[in-house]
């Protein structure tokens, strides 16, 4: 087998699907484990077939709850691991995302967005779990969610998300959309050498030296694996840096629950990436992600056309959520334009950083995107 | 001279993590010891053991054994413990949890992993209710046996969990009372040498929660019950094995060879990068 068949390189014409799925093997990742659910299975097929001819694992599981458990495992076995569902699925993985999050391992959840609550559309595109990215399992914490808008970028962000999950030890969402699943565009897959991959802060002392949880300056404790010499325990309980419960600690409770919390915030800065189109004069903002922001840059293209000052303030990292970028915006502009696929979630974080400046939110729910037409008519509406 | 005494297995025990939270009375303190005198005995490389717990009274043993261990969420043992050992064969993963655990909130997992014949090993510490939380009526719960949430009597029917473990295709299926110590030692050196999905059930006495409402108020009183109920009988059919207050049948009840997932999945792996070298 040659070297090129084992990761892809060059110009490709591919669904977003196996876009996600060739950037988890770009990025590294050995294992996946999941659970079949429309519009995600195309990246469980796709690894289904890929995972052996690079020595990974692919194990489907009895549901999702089991998956992302399977995954934590993996991870903590140190392997790169990942999941991928959709809304009913991710409603089921919320339970351990939580223990992902309480144990710091690091791992990469896809989901690609369809209609809901319930069942809802399986088969058509939404936004409406962007909240439940952030809010879904019990208890305070802080995650890290991206939002593709292209396949390009199901490739590249699935890379990106990987990379933030091993240097902050916390669960790494992908929350793609239907639309951007199932699309098939050019990707560019530049040779593995010059794709950047980051891995986890590797145990640095001595096994009886080793404090799990110990965090460095960064806040990102070292960790060790499975079977690698150092003996450690891990729990969902609350726990102090040796990692031992510590179930009626007021303590040790703040300690741990504002760490796992701050590791995010404080490095916010160095998360976020957003995209910014035409903002230096822009008198009206789009706030647009996922598929939606492509029809808000025509749209905005088509107002400049129209001799009206717009522009596009493209969240990349939905979380931790670009509140500086949209603060700074809002300072300048008239007006802030928000279209997403659902009935007004990240427009609520929008609306929180904008304060005064107002802020108009265009819902759109089934079957097709937002328009460009749609967007512009309100852009004219406020320009 | 004189010189500190040492239990000889307290190496297998993370000090700093005692007192044990487990009542007087309580059986799994038994288990856990049967399970380290047998890791000794087979003298296990702890590097290479992951001892794995959910939630419950018995969830707490993963982080009692001084080796690579993890408490997972409620139910989710086993299916953490498939992540484990796909990702790492040469890991020995081994699972110390609940009948609630393991058989309501985890049912699912278990009986997939044992279809699968996925070589984790399980054992079960049944003491037929919900400890932890003060007593509630579980998927083991005996016929009108007393509980906070069967204060009338209990007319749920219970798993018989050998039965279950054997139909859904475990190589290696086993049920011990903690009375049986030398026999339940034995039996897990036996699990631990098994090839793919094994698991032995320990029936366990709860005296402060589960004795207490159903008349066995000490720990000796359910030892007792064991006592006058169990017999050994190997390689009976487990179908006609459920637990009644008369009758507790114990002993090995399958013990096959069944090739096991991880090691099929391996040689899929590099079948297939053989024939792709041919290419």
């Amino acid at each position: 087998m040659s070297k090129k068949r084992l990761i892809l390189e060059g110009s490709h014409f591919m669904n977003g699907d196996v876009a996600c799925a060739e950037g988890a093997i770009a990025a590294g990742c050995r294992f996946f484990a999941g659970y079949p659910i429309t519009p995600a299975t195309e990246i469980a097929e796709h690894l289904a077939q890929r995972m052996p001819e690079v020595g990974g694992i692919y194990v489907q599981m009895e549901d999702e709850i089991a998956s992302i458990a399977a995954v934590i495992g993996a991870s903590y076995a140190g392997l790169k691991a990942m999941t991928a569902t959709s809304g009913p699925g991710f409603s089921l993985m919320q339970e351990n995302i939580g223990l992902a999050v309480m144990t710091e391992a690091p791992c990469v959840v896809v989901d690609v967005m369809r209609g809901g609550p319930s069942t809802g559309q399986p088969t058509l595109p939404g936004q409406q779990d962007v909240m439940q990215a952030k809010w879904g399992s019990h208890g305070d914490y802080e995650i890290i969610a991206l939002a593709p808008s292209s396949v390009q970028e199901m490739f590249d962000l699935t890379i990106e998300a990987f990379n933030l999950s091993e240097t902050y030890r916390v669960p790494a969402i992908l929350l793609a959309d239907e639309v951007v699943g199932h699309m098939w565009e050019k990707v560019v897959i530049p040779p593995a050498e010059k794709i950047k991959i980051l891995n986890r802060k590797k145990a640095n002392v001595p096994p009886e030296a080793y404090v799990p949880f110990m965090p460095d300056d960064d806040l990102v404790p070292p960790m060790a694996c499975f079977g690698e010499g150092y003996s450690f325990h891990a729990t969902g309980l609350t726990h102090d840096e040796h990692g031992y419960p510590q179930t009626s600690s007021s303590e040790a409770q703040q300690k741990l629950v504002q760490r796992l919390c701050d590791k995010i915030r404080k490095n916010a800065d160095k998360i976020i990436r957003v995209e910014e189109v035409m903002l230096d004069d822009a008198d009206v903002v789009v706030v647009a992600y996922g598929i939606v922001a492509r029809a808000a840059l025509s749209a905005v293209r088509k107002a400049r056309e129209k001799g009206i000052k717009a522009g596009l303030l493209r969240p990349i990292t939905l979380w931790p959520f670009p509140e500086k970028h949209v603060a700074k915006i809002a300072k300048q502009a008239k007006a802030i334009v928000v279209p997403e696929m659902n009935c007004g979630q990240l427009v609520r974080e929008v609306e929180r950083a904008a304060k005064e400046t107002p802020v108009a939110f265009l819902s759109k729910l089934g079957e097709e995107p937002h328009t460009p037409m749609e967007i512009f008519e309100v852009i004219r509406r406020n320009g | 001279m004189e010189t500190e005494m040492v239990h000889p297995l307290a190496k297998y025990l993370r000090e700093a993590m005692m007192p044990h939270i487990w009542c007087s009375g309580c059986g799994n303190g038994i288990i856990l010891n049967c399970f380290v005198q047998a890791v000794d005995e087979l003298q296990m490389d702890l590097n290479k053991l992951v001892v794995v717990s959910g939630i419950g009274c018995i969830g707490r043993a993963a982080g009692y054994v001084n080796t690579n261990s993890f408490h997972t969420t409620h139910g989710r043992p086993i299916a953490f413990a498939t992540g484990v050992k796909l990702a790492n064969p040469e890991l020995e993963v081994v699972i110390i949890s609940g009948d609630g655990d393991l058989f309501a909130i985890g049912g699912n997992h278990f009986i997939h992993a044992a279809r699968r014949n996925i070589g984790i090993k399980v054992i079960c510490a049944n003491n037929f209710n919900y400890g932890m939380t003060g007593g509630q009526q579980g998927p083991t719960t005996p016929i009108e046996a007393l509980t906070t949430t069967t204060p009338y009597g209990n007319i749920e029917h219970p798993f018989n969990l050998v039965h279950l473990a054997a139909a859904s295709g475990a190589t290696y299926v086993a049920r011990w009372t903690t009375l049986h110590v030398r026999r339940l030692t034995q039996s897990i050196k036996k699990l631990l040498q098994k090839e793919g999905f094994g698991f032995i059930e320990v029936v366990s006495p709860c005296p402060e929660i589960f004795g207490r409402y159903n008349k066995m108020r000490t720990g000796l009183e359910m030892m007792e019950w064991f006592r006058k109920a169990s017999m050994v009988e190997n390689f009976s059919d487990p179908a006609k094995a459920e637990i009644t207050p008369e009758r507790i049948v114990v002993g090995e009840f399958v013990d096959i060879g069944k090739v096991s997932y991880e090691k099929l999945l391996y040689e899929k792996i590099a079948e297939i990068n053989e024939k792709k070298m041919r290419w």
